[in-house]
């Protein structure tokens, strides 16, 4: 199908992209557009205007900042990849990075885009949740900074305002004792998963402690498995996988009976990466 | 400044190109309706078949998934440019000598992704290949032809680069 009519504005600043959103309350931020476009020609979504927002400048860096890994809202998927900083400070990210779409996806997709986006099978939500990144949105009234646990409301629903756009993300920059895990399944290399896990801990001896584990394509949102997190700090990874708080639905994928096995799957291959030290 | 049309400017295969375009007209359309390059193709409109992969700015994309609007500026690159360059001639034989194509729908974006992984250098594993096409359907072949023929030409330019070697 074709996309139905919309008027298109290149915002020179986020200034104007703001103002831009606050005259057309149907306005669409275009970003990466890999999804956005996806929607727009299938017609799942008709606004009047797009807001292109790739030539608004400063917002595309990746940088170490006071113990943070920030990594601005326009950073294509393919400089994160590619990024030395990210591989070295943000680990967890760059092993997420090559199961997000594919090459030509990754070249033009965004790292804020995919955030503020917020579909609930999608690994980079899940990976800032088990981070416990946090985001930087501007809007009409300045700056403000939302947390992780706090961000994601519902399904593709986010607690960023109608005139919010996301600038930047951050998360605390990995130092010897961080542990990171991910691991996802799906139909085809770079498909959204039918269920996937990223997850963080902190190494304290043998044991492990700030055990998050956020699972994606089981709900509305990623999820926190929080009882299994408490049973994985005590080391023991079947209590873990028994304790599994999440109850996917059924959706096209699979049955919520078969996401939640393959659930418990991916908690011991990601409990075996959060057990082993770091390289 | 909204507008549903726009006046864009850009490269497409070396010439210089200039349009009015709908802003809800796609990038792979631009190129097929307005300027008759047919090579690229329309598969699946939501970026998972890979059957419009085109190069724009040196960087392989979904042209379903970028407006034509978004181009102004920009340095685009189809099969027909990338052919005629004769940059994937010894990729285009390959495919032929071992059957990598049948119905030929996915070729272009297929060589498009292929030429991509290529143009890094080296004989990457057969692993590496089938990750780099993954965002690539192909119908007909069950894909192990394709990985031989992209296997054999990585293979034959790295030969040929060490036979430069004085």
């Amino acid at each position: 199908m074709k996309p139905a009519p919309f008027a298109y504005a290149k915002a020179r600043s986020l200034d104007e992209a703001i103002a831009l959103l606050g005259e057309h309350k149907d306005a669409r931020l275009l970003a990466g557009g890999q999804s956005l476009i996806a929607t727009l020609n299938m017609r799942l979504s008709s606004p009047s205007l797009l807001i292109d927002i790739n030539g608004v400048g400063g917002c595309d860096g990746i940088a170490l900042k006071a113990g943070m890994v920030e990594i601005g809202a326009l950073t294509r998927h393919a400089a994160a990849e590619r990024s030395e900083t990210v591989a070295r400070h943000a680990p967890l990210i760059a092993k997420a990075m090559p199961h997000i779409g594919h090459v030509a996806i990754r070249n033009r997709g965004t790292i804020g885009g995919s955030i503020a986006f917020a579909d609930p099978a999608a690994e980079l939500p899940a990976c800032l949740l088990a981070l416990g990144g946090e985001v930087e949105a501007l809007g009409p009234k300045g700056k403000r900074t939302i947390k992780a646990d706090d961000l994601f409301k519902g399904l593709f629903e986010t607690a960023l305002g109608p005139q919010d756009v996301l600038t930047a993300i951050r998360v605390p920059a990995a130092d010897k004792n961080a542990r990171y895990g991910f691991a996802e399944f799906a139909r085809r290399h770079g498909d959204y998963a039918i269920v996937g896990l990223a997850a963080g801990a902190r190494a304290e001896g043998k044991a492990l402690t700030d055990v998050r584990l956020a699972f994606f394509g089981v709900g509305a949102t990623p999820l926190r498995a929080k009882k299994s997190e408490a049973a994985l700090a005590k080391g023991d990874v079947e209590a873990a996988v028994a304790a599994l708080d999440v109850e996917p639905q059924d959706d096209v994928q699979a049955t919520g009976a078969v996401k939640k096995h393959l659930a418990g799957v991916l908690l011991r291959r990601v409990a075996r990466q959060l057990m082993e030290p770091r390289a | 400044m909204t507008a549903q049309s726009l006046d864009i400017s850009l490269t497409v295969n070396g010439d210089a190109v200039s349009d009015r375009v709908e802003a809800r007209k796609t990038l792979v359309d631009f190129l097929r309706e307005d300027l008759a390059l047919t090579g690229s193709h329309v598969g699946c409109e939501h970026g998972v078949c890979g059957a419009c992969t085109v190069r724009v700015d040196g960087e392989i994309v979904r042209g379903c998934l970028m407006l034509a609007v978004q181009c102004d500026g920009a340095t685009v690159q189809t099969i027909e440019g990338l052919s005629d360059s004769g940059e994937l001639a010894d990729l285009q034989a390959a495919f032929e000598q071992r059957n990598a194509l049948q119905c030929g729908y996915c070729t272009p974006g297929m060589l498009a992704a292929a030429q991509d992984l290529l143009r890094k250098g080296g004989v990457p594993s057969r692993d590496a290949i089938r990750e780099h096409i993954s965002g690539n359907y192909c119908r007909c072949t069950g894909y192990h032809a394709i990985v031989d023929a992209i296997e054999a030409v990585a293979q034959e330019r790295t030969k040929v680069r060490a036979g430069d070697k004085p």
